[in-house]
């Protein structure tokens, strides 16, 4: 494939934001508005644009970008995966949009769905409740982890201490200091799986909870799970399960049978909807029976009576963590998702995940370290520098993998084709591997030649961040 | 070769210290090519105390953020500012202007306990 990206440039400056472009100032009246003087104006600056302009503008800009939409985009640990067109119109029906204030009476369709997802994901992790709640996968694990704080304070427990694996997502990390843990790292064993010895010594009474994803962020199953689950149980602890590599497991394997007691899901990674990066995202978090009365507020559940639905507010809930019922607009498209593949197409999914990953690694030239992994694996480029093989395979027209992490491989490039791709789109994602692997280091250097834009500058980006449209004009 | 100077003293962790009355702490120019371009630096206040092999700061740099080692323990009474807005200047000048703090020692006694420069050189080979 001969691949070129768009490139619009307007006096040596790419497509011009709207707020670079042409302006009017637009008269609004407002002279009759009941607010006060302050809070109004009488005209406002707006782009001189008409539609058919405008929505060049858009275009052009969605023609400069990359996405999901215009190839693979093998992103490991991130999963990239297409957001299927038929939940963006579910999800757009104006039936759904209604006020998240109205009275539950007024709302049982809505309800009804949302109970329906929190069964759906109840069922899919072993887990025995559920709260749609957090607007995002770490946005979960938080939530997850102070449902965790609750649950020992509750019992008049001090443990101050979240063990996690070195390997694991650095959200992770991120998330159990935010609720003010002191943060226990595990290094990884030989073979790339957590360090059973080093976790036996790391317990004890101070251990609030394990963090672990499985498989594991190299795409290992974490093969002494059963063990791990009672090592930190036998220590009063309780075991976390990071949702981020779901996909593998799909209606396989559940946490919850794995001894976890708490799990998030990443609805964007594992349920297709759109990366919160984009907009708003969902990261319900399931629990054992145990700790439900913890959960963010509200959840939804049958009514006693036996017909409809209710919101309710566990007992003694941790609070909210975001508006309202959760982003209702993403939780809609993750219901869709499930109801759309059922138990048949989920397992599908999780099957074609590892086959895909696993024939992908096996036309892949450069080395993979550790195995058998499931539907991610981590490539080494050796001697070459990742970024530059990422920036390389660009030029092929292809979304490079995830690099230099993690970092127990060296040069690391994290690699997921997840369930989408054909067997066609792996063959040219391995083809963009194996070009670059033969390139020369001053071709790999130069890359990318053949995107919008090359080499971005990234130190002027971190030191000198302009972060919003009115310090455009600041150039130094 | 990285730029080693014969008079300061050194940590395993690429600190270096002066051994002033009031002792100057920065990172090693081998510590600030391994990170790379630097983009921020956090540093604590004049006034507080730092204690030896503890953390006392952050630098940040495009590869990765490393927490800072005190060399030693003691009050800060000078924060080098201009790295607030000038990181670049522990990549340009990691020994002078790329200084981090001004410290005075709890224990001069402790600065025998550091590397010497010929020690911290054989680490870096």
């Amino acid at each position: 494939m001969i691949y070129d990206q768009a490139r619009y440039v307007e006096n040596g400056q790419y497509e011009p934001l709207l707020s670079e472009k042409e302006t009017t100032e637009v008269d609004v009246g407002g002279d009759d508005s009941p607010l006060p003087d302050d809070l109004t104006r009488d005209s406002v600056e707006l782009p001189d644009l008409s539609e058919p302009e405008l929505a060049r503008h858009y275009t052009r800009l969605s023609q400069m970008n990359w996405s999901i939409d215009s190839g693979p985009y093998p992103l490991g640990s991130c999963t990239m995966k297409y957001n299927p067109k038929f939940t963006e119109a579910v999800a757009a029906d104006p039936n759904g949009s209604v006020h998240p204030d109205r009275s539950d009476e007024s709302i049982q369709g809505n309800l009804e769905l949302l109970y329906g997802l929190q069964e759906y994901l109840a069922e899919i992790g072993g887990m025995d409740a559920v709260t749609l709640q957090p607007p995002a996968g770490a946005a979960g694990e938080f939530a997850g982890i102070l449902v965790a704080k609750a649950y020992h304070e509750a019992n008049g427990e001090d443990r101050n201490e979240v063990i996690i694996p070195a390997s694991a997502h650095g959200t992770n990390f991120a998330s159990a200091a935010m609720a003010g843990y002191d943060v226990v790292e595990l290094p990884s064993a030989e073979d790339g799986r957590v360090d059973v010895e080093a976790l036996e010594a790391a317990v004890g009474d101070d251990t609030a909870a394990l963090m672990l994803t499985n498989p594991n962020t190299v795409g290992l199953f974490e093969r002494d799970i059963e063990h791990i689950a009672e090592t930190v149980h036998d220590a009063g602890g309780l075991l976390y399960y990071d949702g981020a590599n779901l996909n593998a497991l799909l209606g396989r394997a559940r946490p919850g049978d794995m001894g976890f007691d708490i799990m998030h899901y990443n609805v964007h990674k594992t349920f297709a909807t759109p990366h919160g990066g984009g907009g708003p995202g969902a990261g319900p978090v399931g629990v054992v029976d145990e700790l439900a009365e913890y959960l963010p507020s509200p959840r939804v559940r049958e009514r006693s009576s036996g017909s409809g639905y209710e919101l309710f507010d566990p007992e003694q809930s941790v609070g909210k963590v975001h508006g309202f019922q959760g982003n209702w607009l993403v939780l809609v498209k993750a219901y869709a998702y499930i109801a759309r593949l059922g138990d048949e197409g989920l397992l599908d999914a999780s099957a074609k995940a590892v086959l895909n990953a696993n024939y992908l690694g096996s036309q892949v030239e450069f080395d993979i370290p550790y195995g058998p992994y499931h539907h991610e694996f981590a490539a080494t480029s050796g001697e070459k520098d990742a970024a530059d093989v990422a920036k390389r395979m660009l030029d092929y027209g292809v979304h490079p993998p995830t690099t230099k992490w993690p970092e127990m491989v060296p040069e690391a490039m994290l690699t997921e084709p997840t369930e989408i791709e054909s067997k066609k789109s792996l063959d040219d994602l391995a083809a963009a591997f194996n070009n670059a692997a033969a390139d020369d280091e001053e071709t790999l250097a130069d890359a990318p030649t053949r995107t919008t834009a090359r080499r971005i500058d990234q130190v002027s980006a971190a030191r000198n961040p302009r972060l919003s449209w009115r310090a455009l004009g600041d150039d130094e | 070769m990285f730029e080693i100077p014969d008079d300061l003293r050194y940590m395993e962790s690429h600190e270096w210290t002066s051994t002033d009355d009031v002792a100057r702490v920065g990172i090693t120019d081998f510590a600030q090519d391994e990170l790379g371009d630097v983009v921020f630096v956090e540093l604590p206040e004049e006034g507080d105390d730092i204690t030896k092999n503890e953390e006392f700061g952050v630098v940040e740099s495009i590869k990765a953020v490393s927490d800072l080692y005190a060399p030693i323990s003691g009050t800060v009474v000078g924060v080098n500012e201009a790295l607030f807005d000038q990181p670049e200047l522990v990549n340009d000048d990691p020994y002078a202007e790329g200084w981090m703090l001004e410290v005075e020692p709890a224990d001069e006694g402790e600065f025998d306990e550091l590397l010497t420069a010929e020690e911290y050189r054989e680490q870096t080979e």
